[in-house]
Formats: C-alpha cells, structure tokens, sequence
C-alpha cells in the first residue's frame, strides 16, 4: 500500500487504518528530512498550493506553510480578514478565482462545519481541511497519534482521555475518530454544559471527575477553553473551570503513575493546564508541533501524488 | 501473443559475484586507503545489500575498521513524482554524519538510465557539500543512459536490450547470490 484511499483530507472519518499507517511511515522518513542541515525535497516543485484560511490560525498555518516549503510547492496564502469575502464573494467564486491562477491543492481553514466537503464536491483541486469550524481537524488528530505512539509505541488499547471543551472542539472529535481507527480506548472529561448529548453513541467514555479519569488514562489530551466559541457562559467561572478541571503539579503527583500530557495549543496558561505541568518532562506539547510538520509534510505529499498532470 | 514467455539467463553466480566483490574491495583501498575521510553510501533500496557486503569484506578481510557508512533513500528527489503508474515507496535514508569535505562513494547494484545516481546527487547536498562523489556499480548496463553518468568502479558491463531486466538477488534477501537477465 502506497496511496491513499481518498483524493482530498476532508476528514479522519473518511480515512481507513492503512491510510492512518501510510501517512505514518511517510512522516516517519519526512521527520528525518527536516532533521537534516538542509530540511528540503524537491518533490513538489510543479505542484501550487493555496492555504485559505477563513479563520484565525498562527500555529496551523505556519505549520502547514513550512510543509509545503519543505517540499519545494510554490504556496499562496490568502486570509479572509484582507480579502474580497468581506466584499461578499461566495466561497465558491473565491476558491476558483484562486483555481484560474492553476493551483493544484487547497488547504482550507473555515468557521462553518462541512464548508470543505463543500468545497471538494465543487472545485477540481485536491482539498485538505485545516479546521472546519466545530467539525473536524484532521491533520491535528493525525499529529497527535503519531506523537503519541512515538512515545508509546503503539496505541492499541492505549487509554486516552480528552479533556475540557469537547462540545465545540474539532480537535476532539477527529481525535476520536483517528484514536479508535488504531484500537485505543477514549474516554472524554469535562464541565457537563461541554460534553455533547449522545458523545457515548460514538463508543467514548464520559467521566466529571478529572482525578478519576487521570487516573484510568495512559495519556491526557488538554484541550483549550475556547472563549471564542462561546455565545452563552458554559460554566459559572474561569476560575471555578480551572479548580475542577485544571491539570496542575499536584493532582499529577497524587497518580500512581506517570502519564502523558498533551495540548494542542494555544495554552491559556493557568486555566487548563498550569505552566509546570505544560513545561515538564510528562508533556510532549513541543513534539505535538515538530510532528506537525512532518504529518503534513506526508498528507500533502500523498495527495498532490493522486493530483493528474495536465 | 507467442513471445509470452518469461526467459530468464544467469549473467554471474555466486562464485564469480564473491571475486567480483573482491576485486571492487581492492580497487576502493587503492584510492581510498584507509578511508579516513571516506564514506560509504548505499542507495536505497537495493544498493545497500552491495555496500554492506563491501564493508564486510573491508572490514573482515582487509582489517580497515571505522569507515562510515550511510545509506540515502532518493524517492523525494526522483524526477518521475506524478509521472509513474504506480507511487514509489520511500525507505529509510540514514546519514548520521555531515559530508562535508569527505570523498563520498555512492553504492548502486545496477546502473541503468542513470536517473536514480542524478536523484542521489542531488538528495547527498542536503548533507554537506562534499569535496568529491564517486560512483560504484555491480552491473552497469552500456547504452542505456539518459544522462551523461558513468561509474567509477564497476562490476560488470553488459550489453542488454531495452525490454529485458537485470536484476541482482542478494543471498541475505534472496536466498541465493546470482544476477540474473530476465527477458519478459
């Protein structure tokens, strides 16, 4: 096997476990490219890539743009806050205004859910989704298996709990989705206004009591507050959130064993997670982010191999 | 519909592989020494069964110890992304060293368009500039070339019409040391 299943990352949920596998091994030999005193290939030189980001993003669109650099592609950015979408351009119209100028693969950020499976049914260009609103993150559940089994070295039956918002969080559910896909066992932790009615359908566990699911976990996954994402107060306080769901020095101390921590940024420090438990030596926040590079590195790689020379 | 038939001849035993190897050994210490500022690279996949057997000898029979030895994977720097039926598969590339200044010996087992040794030019950069490349084969096929690469140590030179494969079957993986020309 060395091609995906699909022609655009729109999802983990359309993806099969040779696909999580392939894109594995191929960040596995991309993780050695950008170790080297010059991190580049030349595979993509006569591929152009878009990044359209619709939504505020500093670590996924860097990360994303030094991918494609990485593989020689020639890369536009376009963001909507400078952009004719505040003119009133349909997403349609702006993807093939920027598909005119022969530009062979999309990387979309968008605030609306579905608006990259939109896009793939109406544009001739292969499609990666970089977050589409409160929907799926691919790419980010990608590079938090793969650095998870660095660490692990495999995750099956592996206990993973997610913790804080999983009702608005992209990033929970394609964990979900690329975690069951390779055998681990998910449990998800939260305030109850954040954990979604009928999230168990999905085969995850619920639990309120952070100390009990640190203590079933072999890896916690911190998620952010996303203040952003909420119209109405979620929970009565900040600081009420941060005492019952806070991961701090202690409440690690008090396990009988050493888990792993994860973020996948940005960190409101002190809310979620305290700075010494983000610095130490338990939390692979810095590997999430240099595998970053490399997971996307192979997606984009294994798509622009499916794109038709034309 | 009657050349259907799969013919496939026998271009060198074991016998004459292990002499073969030998006298590649040599004809290295004679340029090389003691290959102080030497390394060796095998090219992924199958010139690396070749350099691991050169090191042997090195090392066992000739008592050269500590050369260098890497092996470099080209997939990402191949000229032929999107233009393949079928996607190539990368391996590993493992280079712990920096090539900077060193005489770098590239090992292929056959040497056909010579498309891959261009690839392996270019992909050995992102490693150091290194002060000279040389090049060795087990088979070099003549008349094939699509660039102006040729060996600077070869094997065996053989004269093999297009349609037909030259393919080297290397004992730890094969079962059997023996190059073949398959006619399909």
């Amino acid at each position: 096997m060395s091609q995906l299943s699909v022609k655009n990352l729109l999802g983990i949920k359309h993806l099969n476990k040779a696909d999580i596998d392939l894109i594995f091994e191929t960040a596995d030999h991309f993780k050695e490219v950008i170790n080297r005193p010059i991190k580049k290939v030349p595979s993509l030189r006569d591929i152009t890539i878009a990044n359209l980001f619709f939504e505020n993003s500093t670590r996924t669109k860097l990360s994303f743009e030094l991918a494609e650099k990485r593989l020689s592609a020639d890369v536009i950015n376009f963001s909507a806050s400078q952009s004719s979408v505040k003119k009133g351009e349909t997403l349609i119209d702006t993807a093939n205004n920027i598909l005119s100028m022969k530009v062979d693969l999309i990387v979309m950020r968008h605030p609306n859910v579905g608006a990259c499976d939109f896009l793939s049914k109406h544009v001739n260009a292969a499609i990666v989704n970089a977050g589409d609103g409160t929907h799926e993150h691919p790419t980010q559940a990608l590079l938090d298996s793969y650095s998870i089994r660095e660490r692990l070295g495999s995750l099956q039956g592996k206990k993973i709990v997610i913790i804080g918002d999983i009702l608005h969080s992209r990033v929970a559910l394609s964990n979900i989705y690329a975690l069951q896909l390779q055998g681990a066992e998910i449990k998800v932790c939260g305030p109850k206004t954040l954990i979604p009615k009928y999230i168990e359908n999905l085969g995850v566990g619920v639990e309120y009591d952070i100390k009990k699911a640190l203590d079933w976990c072999d890896v916690a996954n911190v998620l952010r507050v996303q203040n952003e994402r909420m119209a109405i107060n979620y929970f009565p306080s900040t600081r009420e959130y941060t005492q019952l769901f806070g991961i701090n020095k202690k409440l690690l101390d008090s396990l009988d064993k050493e888990i792993i921590i994860m973020h996948p940024g940005p960190i409101n420090r002190g809310v979620e997670i305290t700075s010494d438990v983000a610095d130490s030596n338990q939390s692979i926040i810095l590997n999430q982010v240099e595998n970053g590079v490399a997971i996307r590195m192979a997606v984009i790689y294994l798509l622009a191999q499916q794109i038709e020379r034309t | 519909m009657f050349g259907t038939t799969m013919s496939k001849k026998t271009l060198l035993n074991s016998k004459e592989i292990d002499i073969i190897l030998h006298r590649l050994a040599c004809q290295l210490i004679e340029n090389h020494n003691t290959f102080e500022n030497t390394v060796l690279i095998g090219i992924q996949p199958r010139g690396t069964y070749l350099a691991e057997r050169l090191m042997h000898i090195l090392q066992k029979e000739y008592n050269i110890q500590n050369i260098e030895f890497g092996q470099l994977d080209i997939t990402f720097y191949r000229d032929d992304f999107r233009r393949r039926n079928a996607p190539a598969e990368a391996n590993k590339t493992n280079i712990n060293f920096i090539i900077e200044d060193k005489n770098v010996v590239f090992i292929d087992d056959v040497l056909f368009s010579g498309r891959s040794i261009r690839a392996a030019l270019t992909a050995i950069q992102s490693f150091g500039r290194p002060s000279n490349i040389e090049l060795l084969v087990l088979i070099d096929r003549r008349f094939s070339r699509h660039l102006p690469i040729q060996p600077d140590y070869r094997g065996r030179q053989v004269d093999v019409i297009n349609q037909e494969r030259v393919t080297v079957n290397w004992e730890e993986r094969d079962g059997n040391d023996t190059v073949y020309i398959i006619n399909n």
